[in-house]
């Protein structure tokens, strides 16, 4: 019989949070968690001690569902599973109940708690009171810049996503309350404000750790802003766009030679990565994230063992414009033309069936020399995600620049498109455009080319009014084959009816 | 008006039939004689019979008797309701003047009570003692059977029908939404830990049944309020078999042999039907996918299984010392082919008493080493959806000649395994030991005897282990070697228990107090190390571990106390209270007041009733309690704190991997459910208690119920939190009624029915009202990820379906896709869809019968449940011609396609909540007792036994009862017939 008969015990593997910060090697690995938490779903990889509740572990993922929210919205992918409500995601008819826009929305304010408490734990006058100084003190400031900067752009996928949604910061204590809600436009001013605040404790670009934000991460992210300010605000700002895309251009990031190699199990060695989420076949594991996206295309007659993995999940594939954004879809003229057709058809009749829409074969776990990734059970990737890389900063720079921005030219602009072009054309000048081609039709285009299931493709259609509208069309938009107008209102996600109950603050966004 | 004790009185043979057999006989003698109390007066009504023969007579209202008996001589035996039956030899007399002595025991056979005991005339609450003699016979592996269908308000269903498996125990319904609603399980006075036990299916199966004396379920809170925080959901005593002080040895022997047949399959295509189906509806690519065999998967999977079950008990006492040993083996094979569980316990008990009975030690010992075969019962489901066209061998091939499907040469990891690899090539295997054991010591004061203290140090400690091998070319094996998981645990729960008792009659103002204080301490702690995974030679595979284990740990320290108090022998008053202290909540919410009280009134013992002739007892009992739950889950849910990632989660910065830390969400606010409740109840006994029985009305109100509820997104470190912010109502009428309906020398019939009527409403779920809040998804189902059926909403019974209102079609079937537009806008939404039925029965039933006729006994369990829905996810996720249709492999589809004819998947239709009411037969015992054998030095019983025997329900699916309401693969329960051997020596 234990002796001891206090009630007040502790857990023992576990660090009562009183003490975690007293000791300055605690510090990155909470910094860590605050990256990993758009890469794993908790403190087990692949599954196990989840961090968000209420949905499949696996499915809880923020970059599976960050991906599926942008992408299966749109002309560029649709997916063959019939999981919940997944289909009214391409059907466009997702209500406030949809458990997926729940899932992004919870990861999104999960990782906007997480921030929140790394920063309110490392004030200038906290870590004073703990005694950290010196390099310490230099380190544990970058940190907090890098959860500030984690903060501002899960706070951008909410004002992207959700637009108006509740406004909580370190100046919020942990517990039962319920926050403001903060306009669309309000939190565009936050973001931008936090970013352009940590610009100066932010290590200088390409100079930090890889997989750590540095100054270029925040200017890139500040870019996306600045070039969405219409829609966000009402008030375009696009000669910032350009200022802020200079800024990284002028960083030193290269672009990558092979185009192929940027989705490729060893793509933490590109130069042209800006910001990747990282992932690890042994170490960094889950059933999103990579492991979905190298998974999730492979079906059909596609061999897994090409991919590195032991076998597809065949469900994601694209729709017939896509493909039509090519004139060559071999892959032998366009490098990007990276379809996958033997036994799948074009059309697409049956949205549950995977031979029905062209294969994009993208994402693999196979290094650039053709070594497969480091899993043996063929489960989960090596590759990395670009979240922001240099291709897409040339194609904003281009955008904002035809979209009237000064600080910026025509012919930078096209000198970039044909930089991307080139490569794409596997160092041919064939591809190259003359600057009567390049017209924002042909950026939107191009930026689906390039860019396609990178998780770029709703923001970009609603940037160009192509999203709800009958301007453009795609199979299945509206959950009619050959697709359909829907209510304006669907730029935006609604709130999930979880978080309205829980929070009588909140107003729904309209239409919902 | 004695009473009775067991509800086996002897009734008296009429007087007509003594005279025929009178007639019968000539050679005889006459024998008379008077039956006095133990006041002298006359007994009237007291049974004589000659024994071993039918023989006999019963006294007049003065206590006369006159028999005629053979000349042959014999032994008279005497007996008579609530006294000790009397065996007198014949000899040469022929008057007979005897005296029976009350039977203590039967007058005050006592009821275990939290931290004492109680004569059960004396008990105020809702309490059911269910002795050995009274548990259901037949093969019975795990104790939790040994009362199913027994008691009313229990509900005891098996979770499977795999060996050893669990079964989920429900006292009143529960008083739980998102927490545990087991009730408390104590043993020989140790609260045991119901978590589970790594390497064991059920954490009771560790206990031999043989050796359970006793069950006393405490089902209200004025009876559980002692047990204050882990009472909301009853508690179940376990008393063990001791031995007798005085007592000689006795032996006992007990084999029991069983055969186990599967006695039905899920209604799936043939391989022809399949063929048939997929030639007509499918597409060329499918039809290019059939095989030409026909393979019953189902058969393929499951075996007749043979159990075998033995239990040698000695017990006696040796000098002063009572002692009980008993060892037990039990070895039972599953009918799905490898499973297997296996016991080998070892129970002793020593209870010796010293200073003239002033102190009396308790000393009991339960343990056993179970070793466990878990089959994969991922076979199960492949079973199912296994296309019949294809064989179970493909001579040669990679996967060890099992056919798998492939794709591209590698094995196609969406579709399914075969099923009879999954039982061959991955062998999963465990092993626990457990044990519990305690001393617990007694002593009366010598100066104060009315004073006793007790002391009880117990401890319930298991060590167990296990490893899962998968075959080098096991096709879900990904790694081309064979692999090795293990895993142990290790844990142990240590109790402290200290309590003064005084017990005074105060005679002078005709009372009698006893009050209780006591001392309760309880520490859980267990801990699993972390194991890595590898191959045949130890080779790590994959991520190596940190080899930080996993540890849970927690205190609970109570104060309690109890008074009752007796009025008359009338009135009886209880009062108790629980301090309850626990480690999981934080210091201002760690202290819980549980408070009880009930009132009683023997209305037979009033004067106006002793002329009612016909009421031999009748008593009102009315109870009130508050208790709690502590059982929430998580360890330190209120605590700020910080876990650590293993080493498949950690995050890459520059070429290091970190293992993040992760700030956990928490309530510091948590505490306790809180359950009240109220009971009215009224025992009764009629005509001598050859009738008796109990109503009980019930209502529980639990408050503060712990729900996982969505958190204003921002405001913690997490998006779900276990909170304060239920409420439900349960109300609730269980009756029990046991008839003598045959007592005689050569023939006795007794029945036992039990109906219990149970209501759950949900009466809070949020801490903001919102009426557009529809409540919590619950209920997963197969057939797309993340799916659930079931919503705990307001108003509604937890785990109400929830689904759309089906359309049928002139012709009665039900039309695809189309559902009734209940919200009238035009389209089917979402918000067509409406809350129907719930799997919780309304009424329990159950009902036991046992006839002995001379040496032959039969006996009897059937148990149904009325008004319980099912959803039959079999038909829903299989029931169409999209379930056969996936890339590069086919399914097999439900036989239910062919009546719905339905294309693609109709998941949420109502079409498929059926009515899943069903009377079943669990049991049928025939026994014969030869009585002494071998020169009188053996007693030997034999009997034959069936397990569910049969089942009455119009459910479309393969068994009526699965506890979650959503059946879709259980491991069918078998039919179990039985042989077995009593020997006492």
């Amino acid at each position: 019989v234990a002796c001891e008969q206090d009630l007040d015990i502790t857990p023992e593997f576990e660090v009562v949070s009183s003490k975690v910060y007293q000791d300055f090697s605690n510090y990155k690995p909470i910094l860590a968690k605050l990256y990993a938490g758009y890469a794993v779903t908790g403190q087990q990889g692949p599954t196990g001690r989840p961090d968000i509740g209420g949905i499949d572990e696996g499915f809880s993922n923020y970059l599976r569902q960050y991906w599926q929210a942008q992408e299966l919205t749109t002309d560029e992918a649709i997916i063959a599973w019939n999981d919940g409500n997944l289909r009214d995601l391409h059907d466009m008819d997702w209500t406030a109940g949809n458990e997926f826009l729940r899932a992004l929305y919870d990861r999104i304010f999960y990782q906007v708690s997480l921030t929140n408490e790394f920063i309110r734990e490392t004030t200038d006058a906290k870590l004073a009171e703990r005694g950290i100084t010196g390099a310490n003190l230099e380190a544990a400031k970058n940190f907090r810049a890098e959860a500030r900067f984690l903060r501002a752009l899960s706070y951008w996928h909410a004002l992207d996503l959700y637009g108006n949604v509740p406004f909580v910061t370190e100046e919020d204590q942990v517990g039962f309350f319920f926050p403001e809600q903060i306009s669309r436009a309000e939190l565009f001013e936050y973001v931008e404000s936090e970013l352009l605040a940590i610009e100066s404790e932010l290590v200088d670009a390409r100079q930090n750790e890889y997989g750590r934000a540095d100054k270029a991460a925040a200017w890139t992210l500040l870019t996306k802003l600045y070039l969405n300010a219409q829609v966000y605000t009402g008030t375009a700002r696009y000669t910032d766009a350009v200022t802020y895309a200079k800024k990284v251009i002028n960083a030193g990031y290269t672009l990558e030679d092979d185009y192929d190699h940027l989705f490729l199990a060893d793509n933490n060695k590109s130069n042209e990565i800006i910001f990747p989420i990282t992932f690890d076949g042994l170490r960094t594991t889950t059933w999103g994230g990579m492991t979905y996206l190298v998974h999730a295309p492979v079906g059909g007659s596609m061999k897994a063992s090409d991919f590195g993995i032991n076998g597809g999940w065949s469900g994601l594939r694209t729709t017939k414009p896509i493909v039509n954004l090519f004139d060559d879809i071999s892959g032998n003229t366009d490098d990007r033309a990276n379809f996958y057709t033997v036994g799948q058809s074009l059309e697409i009749n049956d949205i549950f069936t995977f031979t029905d829409g062209y294969a994009i074969a993208k994402w693999r776990n196979v290094t650039s020399t053709g070594q497969v990734g480091s899993d043996p059970s063929g489960n989960h990737p090596d590759t990395d995600f670009p979240m922001f890389r240099l291709g897409d900063v040339y194609l904003m720079y281009a955008e904002a620049v035809l979209r009237g921005g000064s600080g910026g030219d025509m012919a930078t602009a096209l000198q970039y498109i044909n930089q991307l072009r080139d490569r794409a054309y596997i160092g041919s000048a064939n591809g190259a455009i003359t600057s009567s081609q390049l017209n924002l039709d042909f950026i939107l285009n191009e930026r689906a080319r390039e860019l396609k299931w990178e998780g770029h493709r709703r923001t970009d259609l609603i940037r160009f009014n192509r999203f709800t509208t009958d301007n453009y069309l795609w199979p299945w938009k509206g959950g009619v084959k050959e697709g359909r107008a829907v209510a304006a209102f669907r730029t935006l996600f609604p709130l999930p009816t979880t978080d309205v109950t829980a929070n009588p603050n909140l107003k729904q966004n309209p239409g919902y | 008006n004695a009473e009775s004790g067991d509800g086996n009185p002897v009734v008296v043979k009429n007087n007509t039939e003594v005279t025929s057999s009178l007639q019968a006989r000539q050679q005889n003698v006459s024998l008379r004689g008077k039956v006095v109390n133990e006041n002298g007066e006359g007994l009237p009504g007291v049974t004589v019979v000659l024994k071993g023969t039918t023989t006999g007579t019963s006294t007049d209202v003065n206590g006369n008797f006159s028999l005629s008996v053979p000349q042959t001589g014999g032994t008279l035996v005497f007996s008579y309701i609530g006294y000790t039956n009397q065996e007198v030899a014949i000899g040469n007399q022929s008057n007979f003047n005897v005296t029976l002595r009350p039977d203590t025991k039967a007058l005050q056979e006592v009821v275990v009570v939290g931290y004492g005991t109680q004569k059960k005339s004396d008990v105020t609450g809702a309490v059911t003692a269910v002795t050995s003699d009274e548990f259901v016979k037949g093969q019975n592996t795990t104790p939790e059977q040994l009362i199913q269908g027994k008691v009313a308000g229990v509900q005891i269903t098996s979770n499977s029908g795999a060996p050893g498996a669990g079964s989920r125990i429900r006292i009143r319904g529960g008083a739980s939404l998102f927490a545990s609603n087991d009730p408390l399980i104590v043993i020989d006075g140790v609260p045991i830990d119901n978590g589970g036990v790594s390497g064991v299916a059920n954490p009771l199966s560790f206990l031999n049944p043989d050796d359970i004396a006793s069950f006393n379920i405490l089902k209200d809170a004025s009876a559980t309020a002692i047990y204050g925080s882990r009472a909301s959901n009853g508690v179940i005593i376990i008393t063990t078999k001791k031995g007798k002080a005085g007592e000689k040895l006795s032996v006992n022997f007990s084999t029991q042999h069983s055969y186990s047949t599967v006695t039905d399959k899920i209604d799936v295509l043939s391989g022809d039907e399949f063929r048939a189906l997929v030639n007509e509806t499918g597409t060329q690519t499918q039809k290019d996918l059939l095989g030409d065999a026909s393979t019953d998967w189902q058969d393929v999977i499951y075996r007749d299984a043979y159990i075998t079950d033995n239990t040698i008990s000695l017990s006696g006492s040796y000098k002063s010392l009572p002692y009980r040993l008993s060892l037990g083996y039990l070895n039972q094979d599953g009918v799905l082919k490898t499973s297997n569980f296996e016991r080998k316990s070892l129970g002793l008990s020593l209870n010796p008493s010293f200073l003239d009975d002033h102190l009396s030690v308790n000393l009991n010992f339960k343990g056993a080493l179970t070793e466990s075969v878990f089959a994969n019962e991922g076979a199960i489901g492949a079973a199912i959806i296994f296309d019949p066209t294809r064989p179970v061998f493909q001579p040669d091939n990679q996967f060890g000649g099992y056919f798998q499907w492939t794709l591209n040469n590698a094995f196609n990891t969406l579709a399914p395994t075969n099923p009879l690899s999954l039982l061959k090539q991955r062998d999963d295997q465990g092993e626990a030991n457990r044990w519990i054991g305690n001393v617990q010591i007694d002593y009366k004061f010598h100066f104060l005897p009315e004073l006793r203290a007790n002391l009880n140090i117990g401890t319930d400690r298991s060590d167990s282990e296990g490893r899962i091998i998968e075959a080098a070319n096991y096709a879900p094996n990904q790694y081309g070697v064979q692999t090795i998981s293990r895993y142990a645990q290790n844990r142990e729960n240590d109790l402290l228990d200290f309590y003064l008792n005084y017990t005074k009659e105060l005679t002078g103002i005709n009372s009698r107090i006893e009050a209780t204080a006591g001392y309760s301490f309880q520490d859980f702690f267990s801990k699993s190390p972390d194991f890595n995974f590898v191959d045949a030679e130890g080779n790590i595979i994959g991520t190596p571990v940190d080899g930080i284990p996993s540890q849970s740990h927690y205190r609970l320290k109570s104060y309690f106390g109890r008074l009752n108090y007796s009025l008359l022998d009338r009135y009886l008053l209880t009062a108790t209270v629980r301090y309850d202290g626990s480690s999981r909540f934080s210091e201002d919410n760690r202290w819980g007041v549980f408070p009880a009280l009930a009132f009683a009134w023997r209305i037979s013992e009033e004067g106006f009733m002793q002329d009612v002739g016909f009421v031999s007892d009748l008593k009102l009992r009315l109870g009130y309690g508050v208790t709690g739950q502590q059982d929430i889950g998580p360890l330190f849910p209120y605590l700020a704190r910080y876990t650590r990632a293993d080493n498949t989660a950690q995050y890459q910065f520059g070429n290091t991997f970190y293992n993040t830390f992760r700030p956990e969400g928490y309530d510091v606010g948590i505490k306790w459910e809180e359950t009240t409740t109220y009971n009215a109840g009224l025992d009764f006994g009629f005509l001598s208690n050859r009738i008796t029985g109990s109503l009980d009305v019930f209502f529980k109100d639990t408050e503060d119920l712990l729900a996982e509820i969505n958190v204003p997104a921002g405001t913690n470190l997490t998006n779900r939190l276990f909170t304060n912010v239920g409420s439900m109502e349960t109300k609730g009428l269980e009756a029990a009624l046991n008839f003598v309906a045959v007592s005689n020398e050569k023939l006795t019939w007794n029945i036992g029915i039990n109906g219990t009527l149970i209501d759950q409403e949900i009466t809070g779920l949020s801490k903001v009202e919102d009426p557009s809040f529809t409540g919590y998804d619950v209920g997963g189902i197969s057939g797309g990820v993340g799916n659930t059926i079931q919503k705990y909403t307001l108003g509604y019974a937890p785990f109400s379906f929830f689904v759309y209102k089906q359309v049928y079609g002139a012709d009665g079937k039900p039309v695809e896709g189309l559902y009734a537009d209940l919200n009238g806008d035009g389209e089917i939404t979402p918000e067509d869809k409406y809350l129907y039925k719930n799997p919780t029965a309304n009424f329990n039933l159950g009902f036991n019968t046992q006839v002995n006729y001379g040496n032959w006994d039969l006996s009897t369990v059937v148990r149904g449940n009325f008004g319980n829905y099912m959803y039959n996810n079999v038909y829903s996720n299989l029931g169409t011609t999209q379930s056969f249709s996936f890339p590069n492999y086919l399914n097999n589809v439900s036989a239910n396609v062919l009546e719905t004819g339905f294309g693609t998947y109709q998941l949420f239709s109502d079409y498929y909540i059926e009515n899943a009411s069903f009377l079943r037969m669990d049991n049928l015992t025939l026994g014969y007792n030869f009585g002494r054998v071998l020169n009188d030095k053996v007693g030997l019983r034999l009997s034959a036994n069936v397990q569910n025997v049969f089942v009455i329900t119009e459910y479309n699916g393969l068994d009526p009862e699965v506890p979650s309401g959503i059946d879709y693969s259980l491991y069918p329960r078998p039919r179990v017939y039985t042989l077995g051997l009593f020997l006492n020596l």
